[in-house]
Formats: structure tokens, sequence, C-alpha cells
């Protein structure tokens, strides 16, 4: 490497353009720590508020509560906190991962712009000055490669482009944690650094390490590169945040899945996870053959649904919300309460758990367990029709499960079975 | 002790309890999220942080030191491509398998046509150099107009 240091008051003439290994070779003068503080405190609000809704919407599966709910059985204590998700408010589920999937979108910007701004000590020499500075390299490679990891397979998911190596529950969930990790600690070294330079400026006499040593002529001012970056994540908020509502404003989600207009028109016409030919459904199944088996301390049960239709039917008002961060407006469901089938089946009071089974062939979460509470919230329903009209086959004809505030792929379609007690 | 550390280690103590915490919790999970294909799961991981530190970055670095280049007289003026070139090249990063029509479970899943997506993006396009065009325009009028006033050329302060 060659010396550019300045040497008894004598600069060495550079034999050449200098390398990324030194300062010099990074000449934009947006480049400083205070304009990487202001993105670095920007990413500890946004990455944190990532992560706890991310752990909610873990936590939304209850996947502690059946083997079929559970994507990462090995999880150890990284499911410490589980809870028994609650049904309300019936918003809940639909706010927290509208908030995780929106916000992962509209921080993307942030993050590279962050990437980009400490660029330089990546390539910076010697790589490690001590043991320390060596674990804590490690340790920003656990951080950058995780941000990235997170990023991707976050939108790859919510693109249903599976490219990644292995399944999206485990790869996304282990993947947080490991990055949350190295994002602690990051957090503890930096923290303290950036808000002293954002209140008090650079100590004097204390060098900005992360500003060019010969910056080029400026075109465009630190406070305008960040403008720049407010605007590239205010446009993808611009682009996607309608998909989380119905109708007009749905409309102005141009760029995003499941934006632009509606599927179809009329009382089904909202927007459906998975369609009966993508799940294999036909009508010959879901025709009049089809039965309801309901299994409890009573025996088996089978209904039609004519028979569903004769049981006391009762209404309620529920969005629809994709753990892919979109979601319907509230929806008019119509159909038997999951207590009422439950006391059929042999529990009058007191409800437990149910595992609800589809007729669908294949799919992840084709079998569900919902917990006790769940059943027994009155607006948990089997229902038989939506917004004044019987369930179409996408939306789940002959009958399907809506539980307030549960993730999409809770509300099983197609229902074939329901065992209560047993999960 | 603690000048001890400091020698061998080149930190404080803090230091050193915190990455140790810090490696122990990313190796609880990082063996549970080796579990499976593991090399590729480990490429896919390291690889994110190589593939944007060594091709994404300077990829996008010499793009902007190319598009810097006709703008020599008039530095600033680069910014009225840079930043709508940059908005546009942000969403089809974002978005790319979408735009590009990548995504062949879409529309079975969601009974929705894909085809909205790159026309959308063109138009998105469209309309942020448009936007560029008129503030340019407007930006040259106002300099005209207060050299104008002023008699003499501007940029002269």
């Amino acid at each position: 490497m060659r010396d550019r240091r300045p040497y008894a008051g004598v600069r060495l003439p550079s034999p050449g353009p200098p390398l990324p290994t030194e300062p010099a070779f990074w000449r934009s003068p947006v480049r400083g720590v205070r304009f990487t503080a202001v993105l670095g405190l920007a990413l500890l609000a946004g990455i944190t508020l990532l992560f706890v809704t991310g752990l909610l919407s873990y936590a939304a599966y209850n996947p502690d509560l059946a083997a079929v709910n559970d994507k990462t059985p090995d999880k150890g204590w990284l499911g410490f906190y589980l809870f028994a998700w609650p049904t309300g408010p019936h918003w809940l589920y639909r706010m927290t991962q509208g908030i995780h999937v929106t916000l992962g979108i509209v921080l993307v910007p942030v993050l590279l712009a962050k990437l980009w701004s400490v660029a330089p000590k990546l390539f910076a020499l010697p790589p490690a000055r001590s043991a320390g500075h060596a674990l804590e390299r490690l340790s920003l490679l656990l951080l950058v490669g995780g941000a990235l990891f997170e990023f991707v397979t976050g939108l790859l998911n919510i693109q249903l482009e599976y490219l990644f190596p292995g399944s999206f529950y485990p790869l996304h969930f282990y993947g947080a944690w490991v990055f949350f990790a190295a994002f602690l600690a990051h957090t503890c070294l930096k923290l303290p650094r950036a808000l002293q330079v954002l209140r008090q400026g650079l100590p004097t006499g204390q060098d900005d390490e992360l500003a060019s040593p010969r910056p080029s002529e400026p075109t465009v001012s630190r406070r305008s590169a960040l403008a720049v970056v407010g605007a590239g994540s205010l446009l993808l908020l611009a682009t996607s945040a309608g998909r989380s509502f119905d109708g007009g404003l749905r409309r102005t989600a141009l760029l995003t899945p499941r934006g632009g207009a509606e599927p179809a028109s009329g009382p089904n016409g909202f927007q459906i996870n998975k369609t009966a030919a993508k799940a294999g459904i036909t009508p010959d199944v879901t025709g009049d053959p089809w039965r309801l088996t309901v299994v409890g301390p009573a025996g088996e049960i089978r209904l039609s649904r004519t028979e569903l239709l004769a049981m006391r039917q009762h209404s309620a008002s529920l969005p629809i919300a994709c753990v892919e961060g979109w979601s319907t407006s509230d929806q008019w469901w119509r159909g038997v309460r999951l207590r009422d089938l439950a006391a059929l089946a042999g529990f009058p009071d007191g409800p437990p758990g149910v595992l609800v089974a589809s007729i669908q062939r294949s799919g992840p979460f084709r079998t569900v367990a919902l917990r006790d509470n769940q059943v027994r919230d009155p607006r948990s329903l089997l229902a038989l029709g939506v917004n004044g009209e019987d369930l179409s086959p996408d939306h789940g004809y002959p009958a399907r499960v809506i539980v307030p505030a549960a993730p999409g792929v809770m509300n099983t379609k197609w229902v074939g079975r329901l065992t209560f007690g047993e999960l | 002790m603690t000048r001890l550390l400091r020698r061998w280690y080149g930190e404080g103590p803090l230091h050193l309890l915190l990455m140790v915490s810090s490696f122990a919790l990313a190796g609880y999970a990082g063996v549970r999220l080796l579990d499976g294909d593991t090399l590729m799961i480990l490429v896919w991981f390291v690889g994110a942080a190589f593939v944007h530190d060594l091709v994404l970055v300077p990829l996008y670095s010499v793009a902007d030191r190319a598009l810097r280049l006709p703008f020599a007289r008039r530095p600033g003026a680069v910014n009225f491509v840079r930043v709508p070139l940059l908005m546009s090249g942000l969403l089809l990063l974002v978005w790319f398998p979408l735009i590009t029509r990548h995504t062949e479970r879409y529309e079975p899943a969601s009974g929705m046509s894909p085809d909205r997506f790159l026309g959308n993006w063109l138009l998105i396009t469209a309309t942020l150099f448009a936007v560029s065009a008129l503030r340019l325009i407007l930006c040259t009028v106002r300099a005209r107009r207060r050299s104008a006033r002023n008699g003499r050329p501007s940029a002269s302060h």
C-alpha cells in the first residue's frame, strides 16, 4: 500500500489514482458523520418498530398452540414472549402487519443511503486494528448481511417470488434474530456518538472520519441529499399504502402487489388471498355432496350447507389482513358462530380451541388451530355469506372461518372439518 | 486488568461483553437459521452484504460519475436528471419481480393481472422526469430574469 500521509511536512507525490482502501478515493462531499447519524437514528426508530411488529405477527399465528401452526418448532427461547393472540381490537393484525410491511418498503432508501454513507469504512485498511475491532467488523457483517437478508426475503415474499433457499417463515424469523443481535450491539456502540454529533456537532479537534479528505465540487448539499432519501421513502409510501384499504384508496397503490382495482366487482369483489383454482377446489367437491364434519365429545356430526343455514345466523364486520401486508376494509360476514358449533360438538359452555381443516389438498396452513379465546369470541364465525350474498368459490364457498384480528391464512376457506378440543 | 484487556483486545471491557452477548444470541438464532439448506442460506446471508458492497454500490457510483460528466460546466444541473433517475431506479429495485413480470404465482393466487406494474412504473418514471423538466424550466427562467434585471450574467456572486 502506498503511504499518502504527510511526511516531514512534504506530501509524497501520488503515483496514481487512489485505491478504495484510501480515504482520498471517496470524494462525495455529502458523506460525513452527521449525515450518517441522521440516517442511523431514522433506522433505529424504524427497525425497532419493524422488529416489534414482526414479533407480534409471529405471535399472531399462535405457534405455541399446536404443531400445525408452528413453522419454527425448534425456536426454543426465541418464543419466550409468546402470548395468546387477542381477538380485539378486530383490526389489530391489519394494523400491526400493515405497519410492518409498509414501513419495511418505506425504509429501503434509508437503509441504502445509510450503507452508502459508510462505504469508505468497509474498505479501510488495516482490516482490523485489534482483536476488538476484528470482532466488531465481523458483527457488522451480520448487521449488513442480516439487514439486506431480511429486506430482500420480505420484499420477495410479498411479491410471491419465493427464490429464497427454504420456507419464508423460519428464514425471516431466525434471520431477524441474527440481525437483531448485531443491531443491538451496533446501537449500543454507536448511539452515544450519533446523539452527541447531532446535538453538539463534532467535538473540537476530532476528525470527521466519514468526510472525504479531498471532496469533489458539491452538486447537492447534505440537507438536499437527506431530502432526496425522504422523497424516495415518500414515493414508495404513496405507491404502496393504499393496499391496506378498499376501493379508491387501493387504486392509489400503483406499484405494489394487491394494489389497483379490486379483482372483481360486487359483494364478493374484494381481495382474494388464494383463488379456488389455485387451491385445486372444484365445484364437484363443494357442491351437494359437501358436508361439514364437526367432531367433539358428542361424536362426529355431519352437516350440509342447508342444515348450517337453518342454524341461528350471526353477523360480524371483519377485515381480511394478510401477512404480506395488504388488507381489506371490514366485510359484512354472516354465518354460524364457532361457539354454537362447539356446543353442538359437546362443549355447551367454555368451548376449547378447534382444529380447522380445509378440503384443499395442498398448500401451507390448510389445517390450523384456533385458541379458545378465538372460538369464544361472538364475532368468530363459520361464514356462509358475505356482504349480503353467498360466499364465492374464491372466498371459501361453501363455508369459511372468519376470526377477528387473526392473520389472513388462519381464516380457513373451504372448511371440511372442525375438531373441537383436540389440537 | 482493564489495561491488560486494552492492550490485548484494543477496546474496553464493556465492548467485549457487548460483542460476546451479541454473538451468543446471533449464534443461538444462527444455528436455527442454517438448519436446512445451510450452504445456500449462508450464501444468501453473507452474499447479500457482498453483492451490495462490491456490486451495487460500485455500480451506482460509477453510473453517477458518468452522469455528472456532461454537466461539467454547471455541476448542480445534474440533479435534474439524477433525482428522477434515482427515484425510478429505486422503484425498479424494490418491485423488480413484479415490473419484469417475473412473478408467476401472482395471477393464479390473487386473480389479478401483473401486467399493470410495468406500465405504471413507466408512467411514474415519465411523470418524475416531466416534473424535473418543469423545475429545470422554472429555474432557468428565474435565473435569466434575475440576470436581465441585474443587467449582467448570472452566478456572479
